[in-house]
């Protein structure tokens, strides 16, 4: 739903997350399904691997030619009687939109996920235009029946937990019997379904947005389990596709190399229950399916990623696969992330979209255990462009002062190394003696961040370089060390 | 594995690490004394950090300028070791970013890079080291220390040695490969994050039945021992290379020397 | 200037290209002329029959399920037959699409057969399908008079009679054999990959089936039995 930005205050969001126990058994949750699932399907298609490559490969071809295959997709989409929309940003995206509908007279329109239409703040936008937006994604009904923001790019509902769930539909779904049962998933699943059934066929306009756009045939393609987004877009008057630029390929062949990765990675699945490939409004002879198709291609800041190192990241197919194994989100969820793209991906993709100022906790908040890199279906060095925002953050001096201070007085230390050796093993004395009775502090000053969740342990005192120095004269000189 | 007698034995440098040198000597003592028996001499070239803070924390300069250094200290020996898979994947992963489009440099830096091994996989990959003789009363978990693991293939080495220790017992944890939440400057930016993550660490150290955790890498160790001991466990922790040395019987990461010893 | 010219001319620039350089706009069109295949799994590279036996296991592992029928004149007992087993209606609605037309259901009086596109009403739909996917068990459903995209959607039961010829290996294979049908560079509206049920884990990752599709997916394989 809204667009707030909370990302400067990740520490307090995480302090938070670290604190709400049902989140926390929630996310607990992530780890398990997620990985196993993935490594069961990896280990279940040999070539697993070299489609990685072969994904990776076909994006960097599409992104060093993006602008010719910009032009050709649109040229098919016109050919097939749709419309292609280009948006600068956010609001020009969501003025196209509303536009859109208006000219529709659309009422209410109804959504399949779209991560994008999260970016731009779409919903608050219709809504404060007296147009209805229906979320039919499950876990993005559920959010926004709660005025929340998705806490992952594929299952945004991942931190609730399904006495949540009964509670909110017995607040919002007033006209059912108070009396009927709701304990089962299965009992949450068929009231959604009855619910949101309604809403497909009242609807005016559907909102998708697009998996993939192919060059070759003007088409946009959806990815769901769920089924919601084909009623989505099959049974309204218009079907509007929102899509950021990157989500180009050339051909059906190269989707398809890009379908056998994105399932796998995201849930394990061999494929997705419906990969749709929606090319233009109805044909003439169709009985069915919408009478208008609009493509609104977004580019908010992305053009501008193709210039450098973060040209990498443009690659991302929404797997949700570096989360699912991110030791970070595992402990403080979606959520802490502080805006739409959450993880690994919005570490990387979050301050070049709402800048490095307001974004710079996240690539901060990584271990660089390089987990995410390693399951990456395009192949993403995740790590490698966090710390490409951490220089960016260092040159313009946003570096936090006691970071930056710490670093520096480390960094003239060890550029000297006449000063360090001595300087080192003196300290390490003195730590060690003070050090001494227990092995170990519970405080210390200047390391509060270590010493409030574990102990510092003592050094041994003095350091290797003058024991190893003592050890080889002693050696010289006969003496046995 | 010996040298054929006409050779003279590889000379190795020794590259502690800033933790090892600072923290826990006898980590340095301990690989010493794998790389002898290994076959090889050793030296210790002075030596500050190979620049990895500042690396990951956007200083390029500053990085640069210690990897000259580093370069300039160790390019002499036959092979340059580290008892550390995050330090010895900062040189060898990362130098070369650091250089990229200086030709007059690239060859050099290169050249020193394949000479770059983290301890474990020198031993076993390089010299073909495939027991140790040392003894070890206990049951071991041994931690995959995330840069060891990805960005080096170090996963098998130290669990093959270990699995020769006279008495030693190898206990796997569950998720050995994930990260305990040190992360370097992380674990003191973001420390409640950095608590929770390695809390799960214990719990799967613990849960292991293990009386002793060994990793590759200094820092994760010192994190992981710091949460166990807050917790007021008394797994002992150690560094990989103690064990495989028959240095077991010193005291471990974070616990006194008891008086008199 | 246009959004359009903006956002084009912005890409153009960070790529420090001017969209006019002839060797890459011979790269395009040769790539999307040439459509190279890239890698394609080895799992169905097999015969006829294996292929079927492989498309049969997958639709299941999908949990789907699989009727195969020795000829088309059996699918209307086929029909009657699901429906019976379930305890439905003895009614189904289909398309125009003259393999369904064409089929005996005289031969089941009491199945009532209902022709064009749902509007939800309807508990079980049946569609034929364009082709099968042995690789992942998957069945592609086009659209137009023939097969409606709603009957794909809003019966909670969905029946797809699929010719054992009509059986691929995989993806590939359906696109060659859709630019020989719709010409190259051309679509119908939609082009719908189906593989298995409707489903949704978004409450507490717990696997339901019937989100929003059909709760139940059957194929009827007709033929090489």
């Amino acid at each position: 739903m809204s667009v707030q930005i909370t990302s400067p205050r990740f520490k307090d969001n995480a302090k938070q997350a670290l604190a709400d126990a049902p989140l926390q058994a929630a996310l607990a949750k992530v780890g398990p399904g997620f990985i196993g699932r993935r490594a069961a399907a990896r280990d279940l298609l040999p070539e697993f691997d070299a489609l990685r490559d072969s994904a990776r490969d076909i994006k960097n071809h599409t992104l060093a030619h993006l602008d010719l295959y910009l032009e050709r997709f649109e040229e098919k989409v016109t050919a097939a009687g749709g419309h292609v929309h280009f948006a600068v940003d956010a609001a020009e995206a969501r003025d196209i939109v509303t536009r859109i509908c208006r000219d529709l007279g659309a009422k209410t329109v109804t959504k399949g996920k779209s991560m994008v239409s999260e970016e731009i703040g779409l919903n608050d936008h219709l809504a404060a235009n007296g147009i209805e937006p229906v979320e039919t994604d499950l876990g993005e009904y559920l959010i926004q029946i709660r005025g929340e923001a998705p806490s992952h790019i594929i299952a945004p509902a991942i931190h609730l937990n399904k006495e949540q769930v009964e509670a909110d539909f017995r607040r919002v779904h007033t006209h059912l019997p108070p009396e009927r049962n709701l304990t089962e998933p299965t009992a949450l699943l068929a009231e959604a379904r009855g619910e949101l059934r309604a809403k497909f066929l009242a609807a005016d306009v559907g909102i998708t947005g697009a998996n993939f756009l192919v060059a070759e045939t003007g088409t946009s393609i959806i990815v769901t389990n769920e089924g919601n987004g084909d009623l989505t877009q099959t049974l309204p008057k218009a079907h509007i596709v929102l899509a950021s630029l990157e989500k180009l390929v050339p051909t059906l062949e190269d989707v398809s190399q890009l379908l056998r990765v994105l399932a796998r990675s995201a849930t394990g699945q061999e494929m997705s229950v419906y990969t749709t490939f929606s090319t233009g409004p109805r044909r003439p002879e169709d009985l069915d399916g919408p009478g208008e198709y609009h493509v609104v291609i977004l580019d908010n800041g992305r053009s501008g990623m193709l210039a450098g190192q973060l040209r990498e990241m443009l690659r991302c197919i929404r797997c949700g696969a570096c989360m699912n194994h991110c030791p970070v989100y595992h402990a403080v969820g979606g959520h802490a992330y502080g805006w739409v793209y959450p993880g690994p991906m919005g570490a990387v993709l979050t301050p070049s979209i709402i800048g490095i100022e307001k974004g710079a906790n996240l690539p901060n908040a990584s271990t660089f255990c390089g987990r995410c890199e390693e399951v990456c279906p395009v192949r993403i060095p995740l790590p490698k462009l966090m710390r490409h925002w951490r220089e960016k953050e260092f040159e313009r001096h946003l570096t936090p002062a006691p970071v930056r201070y710490g670093l520096g007085v480390w960094s003239f230390v060890a550029r000297r190394g006449w000063l360090y050796r001595p300087a080192t093993d003196l300290a390490m004395r003195l730590l060690a003696l003070a050090g001494k009775a227990k092995g170990r502090f519970t405080s210390l000053p200047l390391a509060g961040g270590w010493t409030k969740v574990r102990d510092f342990p003592a050094p041994e005192g003095g350091t290797f370089q003058a024991q190893w120095q003592a050890r080889k004269a002693a050696r010289r000189t006969g003496r046995v060390s | 594995m010996p040298s054929p007698s006409a050779q003279r034995p590889p000379l190795v440098g020794l590259f502690a690490t800033c933790l090892v040198d600072t923290m826990r000597p006898s980590v340095g003592f301990a690989a010493a004394t794998l790389i002898e028996a290994a076959g090889c001499e050793v030296d210790v070239p002075r030596q500050t950090c190979c620049g990895q803070p500042a690396f990951n924390s956007g200083d390029r300069a500053t990085t640069r300028a210690l990897a000259e250094q580093t370069i300039a200290a160790f390019e002499t020996f036959d092979y340059v070791v580290v008892p550390s898979g995050s330090c010895a994947g900062m040189i060898k992963a990362h130098y070369p970013e650091l250089f990229v489009g200086e030709p007059d440099w690239m060859p050099r830096v290169e050249r020193f890079c394949a000479k770059v091994f983290e301890l474990m996989s020198f031993l076993v990959d390089v010299r073909g080291m495939t027991s140790v003789a040392a003894a070890y009363e206990g049951t071991v978990t041994y931690h995959d220390s995330c840069s060891g693991l990805r960005e080096l293939g170090v996963k098998g080495q130290p669990r093959k040695l270990l699995a020769s220790v006279e008495g030693l017992e190898l206990a796997e944890m569950a998720d050995s490969d994930v990260c305990c939440g040190f992360g370097g400057t992380f674990c003191v930016k973001y420390p409640d994050v950095s608590g929770a993550i390695v809390e799960k660490k214990a719990v799967n150290i613990l849960a292991s039945g293990a009386d002793t955790l060994v990793a590759g890498d200094l820092g994760c160790l010192m994190n992981m021992a710091g949460k166990l001991q807050r917790m007021g466990k008394t797994v002992a922790v150690r560094h990989v290379a103690e064990v495989l040395a028959g240095q077991g019987g010193e005291p471990a990461i974070g616990v006194a020397r008891k008086a008199g010893s | 200037m246009s959004s359009r010219e903006t956002v084009l001319g912005s890409v153009r620039r960070a790529l420090g290209v001017s969209g006019q350089e002839a060797p890459r706009r011979q790269e395009v069109a040769d790539r999307i002329a040439g459509h190279p295949r890239g890698i394609v799994p080895a799992r169905a590279d097999l015969p006829a029959a294996g292929q079927i036996a492989l498309f049969k296991q997958m639709v299941v592992a999908a949990a789907g399920s699989v009727d195969h029928l020795p000829d088309a004149a059996s699918v209307p007992a086929a029909v009657a037959a699901y429906l019976r087993g379930r305890n439905l209606p003895l009614s189904i609605l289909r398309g125009q699409d003259p393999r369904l037309a064409d089929l005996p259901w005289s031969r089941e009086p009491t199945l009532d057969v209902w022709v064009g596109p749902s509007d939800g009403r309807q508990l079980a739909g049946l569609s034929h399908a364009f082709a099968g996917i042995a690789e992942s068990g998957t069945l592609v459903m086009v659209s137009g008079p023939d097969n409606p995209s709603t009957l794909n959607l809003l019966p909670d039961h969905h029946l797809i009679v699929v010719r054992a010829e009509e059986i691929t290996g995989n993806y590939e294979a359906v696109w060659d054999r859709l630019r020989a049908t719709y010409g190259a560079g051309l679509l119908p509206r939609t082009v719908n990959w189906i593989t298995g049920p409707s489903r949704s884990a978004d409450i507490e990752q717990t696997l339901l089936l019937g989100a929003h599709g059909p709760r139940s997916l059957h194929v009827l394989l007709v033929g090489a039995l």
